[in-house]
């Protein structure tokens, strides 16, 4: 029985438990249908039986449908014939999964008769798994129903019961934001210690030359990678950098402009246009950063007599500071509104123009928050992945010449995981140490952003 | 106070009273200085000025690029042969089932109508020459007219078929007829035969219904989006059916019942920290996850739509947060004055009335996550996928994606059909944009 099947069939199960226990629930208290007499509406007795039906049968089938693609595989492994048992981990990994793409049907090729057998195996293992869960969850949803329906009588308190049962729920979605974030840190710091295991960290962190081909046999040429990220690292900043200095004046300008100097009707019709640079997708600027910027700048240079590479910082840089701009001008132009009015009239009545109370008072009095949209708008950049893939390539030179062409730690993350991959070779997981350091990077930086905003918003508060 | 004014009132001191030399700020040095601020002040806001149009002006280059590329691939260009369909070709051993129709040599077909219209390509470099003006989808259409009526087999039919991409190309003006015949895609002697094919009406652009019909394809003459569209459809119903009931609980939890204390405050940091974290942090984390520990499909929408609700799940909870909050705490005090419970007060009252600002808050999520493409690259929605997808298991790739991988490929065609794929894209967002906008207009309420 398909998953999908079992689940269907327990959510008519428990709407069917719904019905059925607000139909008792009214029964409960006699022909003559003396609602009152009940303890909770008949609705919430309804609520009552379909939880108790619904709620254990799901639980299990979520649980036990995610793990049964593993345990079966690891049953399948197990029953491998011996000299496949004996292969290398990084071989093993790929023979699992030929069989686990074997049994989806992914791949046409003709495979070895050992791992069509496998496969066959796992897709009946699967298949037998579904039919057990299928049959547990059944038969767990009938009894939980059976039970609940027993249960129902006048004096049973089924709103409290349903309530208990609702606040358990909504604690457990907001605890799912912290699971989220626990997941990506035991992920990536999982897979990262792998990789640290085979080459030293400090190799990684400090190492200059990043060239992640390892060899396929031992005896080839060029057989250990290189994991010196250090190139990485230095290409990540000057293309963020290049940003900044794109996004932070025109940003923090266009923000001083709107507050300061702008008709409401002007303000109205410019700031959500502003906006819309934030709606588009980044796989847009990549495009339009690698089709129309990067050719124009390397014709600009030729025409001044510079050499510039084809996929050149700056051209990756200039598009990913526009994408940024209202990230600064937004939260800027929030926090430059906040100023009190007051600030600004003691200015004024000093005799001090627009632009100096602007760049005297105003700024000064807003640098907190402006520091703070300047710190979020860079983590957004280091962090940033569509733009520096289509315009800034693979190559990881260690420059910061702003018109040769460097790389990014997310370009590298991309470009490493993207296509099939073997999970035991450094090269895969170097992925993961990388996403870490991104990881451990943003985070510093957005708690710092975000703990000087709210800061900064109590004090005018 | 201006200048003039200053200038022709009569030297004062602060009490009014007649002064006896010029004012200090009459002098020139003052006035020069004065003139000096007003100046600045200008140049600081014509600065202003200047950034904000900077930033329109870019916006405005960016969508001309698109326009200007992309606006012609919603128009193909066909060609009109005539083609015999030969019983000899067809079926040559007399057969005529649709297996033997689907095995027959269709590129021959082809070649000999080309052939028979240009008889000066009969040389091997001109055959290879007149073959290239036709797509190969051209062969895929003729059998399937042969599969929709046998009948045909034995007559000669004048039949549109697509031109080849490089053809399409010159006659949209994407490539220059002007340079050099050797760095040209199209040679002269191809040009003369589509200049023969123009004076006979054969050749014409007609709408392109095969780009939102199709899915993906190696030549940019036969792709199509609907691929895309639907995987983008799947994956975003897996993410709204999965962020938003989590969303607005753990937000209705947190605003509404949650004890202000040191779990709920890492909750809330917790959560802030989550809408900043760059998003292929995030593909790495259905990769290892749900790939790797729970066995999901790769490539599935099912994989995809449980990253990026993961991805909106901050968002919305932020969101529905703020709207919960506009809700004024008479509202609530009324519903337990009238004896309801606490969740009663909430999901009866608070929660309805919250609804439009959590919806806006929602539609913009989902505007987001269907813009997202690094976290969908990580879990294997790159695949090169011919077919429509039919449902959520099967591989399937998404609308960002597709343009990511239209964009990578070299041919020039391609940047005419990942143009009008964006523009699609570019499409749907405004348009949720706009309904986001429409519901906050129609239901605000100020309290």
């Amino acid at each position: 029985m398909s998953p999908s099947l079992t689940f269907a069939l327990l959510l008519v199960l428990a709407l069917g438990g719904y019905a059925l226990g607000r139909a008792a629930s009214i029964r409960a208290v006699g022909p003559s249908g003396r609602i009152a007499a009940l303890h909770s509406l008949p609705t919430y007795y309804g609520f009552y039986v379909a939880l108790w039906c619904a709620a254990p049968a799901l639980a299990i089938f979520a649980i036990a449908t995610l793990a049964k693609g593993t345990i079966a595989m690891s049953m399948v492994a197990a029953g491998l014939p011996a000299e496949l048992q004996s292969l290398p981990q990084d071989q093993f990994g790929l023979v699992i999964s030929d069989i686990r793409n074997l049994a989806a049907g992914t791949v046409a090729s003709s495979p070895r008769p050992e791992i069509a057998a496998a496969a066959a195996r796992y897709a009946s293992l699967r298949s037998l798994f579904d039919a057990a869960i299928a049959a547990v969850a059944l038969a767990l949803a009938v009894a939980g129903l059976a039970y609940a329906r027993g249960k129902v009588a006048p004096d049973m308190r089924a709103r409290n019961k349903v309530e208990r049962a609702l606040t358990i729920m909504l604690i457990a979605a907001s605890t799912l934001a912290i699971m989220t974030t626990i997941g990506i840190v035991v992920s990536l710091v999982f897979e990262a210690a792998r990789f640290f295991a085979r080459i030293p960290a400090s190799d990684f962190l400090f190492g200059l030359t990043w060239s992640p081909q390892t060899a396929i046999r031992a005896d080839q040429v060029g057989a250990s990678g290189a994991f010196g990220a250090v190139p990485l690292f230095v290409g990540t900043l000057v293309i963020a950098s290049i940003a900044m200095l794109v996004a932070v004046p025109t940003g923090l300008m266009s923000a001083v402009y709107m507050a300061e100097y702008a008709t409401p009707r002007f303000r109205s019709i410019a700031k959500p246009v502003l906006e819309i640079l934030a709606g588009i997708p980044t796989v847009v600027y990549g495009f339009f950063a690698a089709l129309t910027v990067a050719p124009l700048v390397q014709d600009a240079g030729q025409a001044i007599g510079i050499d510039v590479a084809a996929q050149s910082a700056l051209a990756a840089g200039v598009v990913m500071g526009v994408m940024i701009i209202p990230f600064v001008s937004s939260l800027s132009d929030d926090v430059i509104t906040a100023v009190p009015q007051a600030m600004r009239d003691g200015s004024y009545a000093l005799g001090a123009t627009r632009a100096e109370t602007a760049r005297l008072v105003l700024l000064p009095a807003a640098l907190p928050g402006i520091a703070a949209s300047v710190i979020l708008a860079f983590s957004r950049a280091l962090g940033e992945t569509m733009i520096v893939v289509m315009a800034a390539g693979l190559a990881a030179n260690l420059t910061v010449n702003p018109l040769s062409a460097v790389t990014t730690v997310t370009v590298h993350i991309a470009a490493l995981l993207v296509g099939d991959q073997e999970f035991d070779s450094p090269k895969t997981l170097s992925a993961f140490a990388l996403g870490l350091v991104l990881f451990v990077v943003t985070l510093a930086l957005n708690i710092i952003g975000l703990r000087i905003v709210k800061a900064y918003r109590e004090q005018y508060d | 106070m201006t200048d003039a004014t200053l200038a022709a009132a009569p030297p004062s001191d602060l009490a009014g009273r007649p002064q006896d030399g010029p004012s200090l700020h009459m002098t020139e040095a003052a006035r020069a200085r004065l003139r000096r601020r007003y100046a600045a002040d200008r140049r600081f806001r014509q600065a202003g000025l200047g950034a904000v149009v900077f930033g329109v002006v870019a916006l405005g280059f960016l969508l001309f690029t698109i326009l200007s590329n992309g606006l012609t691939a919603f128009r193909q260009t066909e060609l009109r042969l005539d083609f015999a369909f030969s019983r000899e070709i067809i079926a040559p051993d007399g057969k005529v089932d649709p297996q033997s129709i689907r095995a027959a040599d269709w590129a021959r077909v082809v070649r000999e109508s080309l052939q028979a219209r240009f008889p000066d390509a009969r040389d091997r470099r001109g055959a290879r020459l007149v073959e290239a003006l036709v797509s190969p989808g051209a062969q895929g259409q003729l059998m399937d007219m042969v599969l929709a009526d046998p009948g045909l087999i034995g007559q000669t039919r004048s039949v549109w078929v697509l031109a080849a991409s490089d053809i399409d190309m010159v006659l949209k003006g994407h490539a220059d007829r002007a340079v050099p015949e050797e760095s040209r895609r199209v040679n002269d002697r191809q040009l003369a035969w589509m200049g023969a094919l123009e004076k006979d009406g054969a050749l014409r652009l007609s709408f392109n219904t095969r780009f939102f019909t199709g899915a993906d394809s190696r030549y940019p003459e036969l792709v199509g989006i609907l691929g895309g569209i639907l995987g983008s459809l799947y994956t975003l119903a897996i993410t709204l059916a999965l962020a938003f009931p989590l969303g607005v609980m753990a937000a209705i939890y947190l605003e509404e019942f949650a004890p202000k204390n040191r779990i709920t405050d890492l909750i809330e940091v917790n959560i802030n920290n989550l809408a900043a974290v760059p998003s292929i942090v995030f593909g790495l984390l259905g990769l290892a996850v749900f790939l790797n520990v729970f066995g999901m499909p790769r490539s599935a929408p099912l994989v995809g739509g449980c990253v990026l609700a993961l991805m909106s799940l901050p968002i919305i909870i932020i969101a529905a947060r703020a709207a919960l909050r506009a809700v004024p705490p008479s509202i609530r005090e009324a519903a337990l004055g009238l004896g309801a419970s606490r969740l009663q007060v909430v999901l009866h009252h608070v929660l309805p009335l919250a609804m439009p600002g959590i919806l806006t808050g929602t539609i913009l999520s989902m505007a987001h996550a269907l813009g997202e493409t690094a976290p969908l690259l990580m879990i294997g929605m790159v695949a090169f996928i011919v077919d429509v997808p039919s449902g959520p298991l099967d591989a399937a790739t998404v609308l960002p994606v597709q343009i990511f991988m239209w964009a990578d490929s070299p041919e020039r065609g391609f940047v005419e059909k990942t143009s009008a794929a964006i523009l699609v894209l570019l499409v749907f967002l405004l348009g949720m944009n706009a309904l986001a906008i429409w519901l906050r207009k129609k239901f605000e309420r100020r309290w």
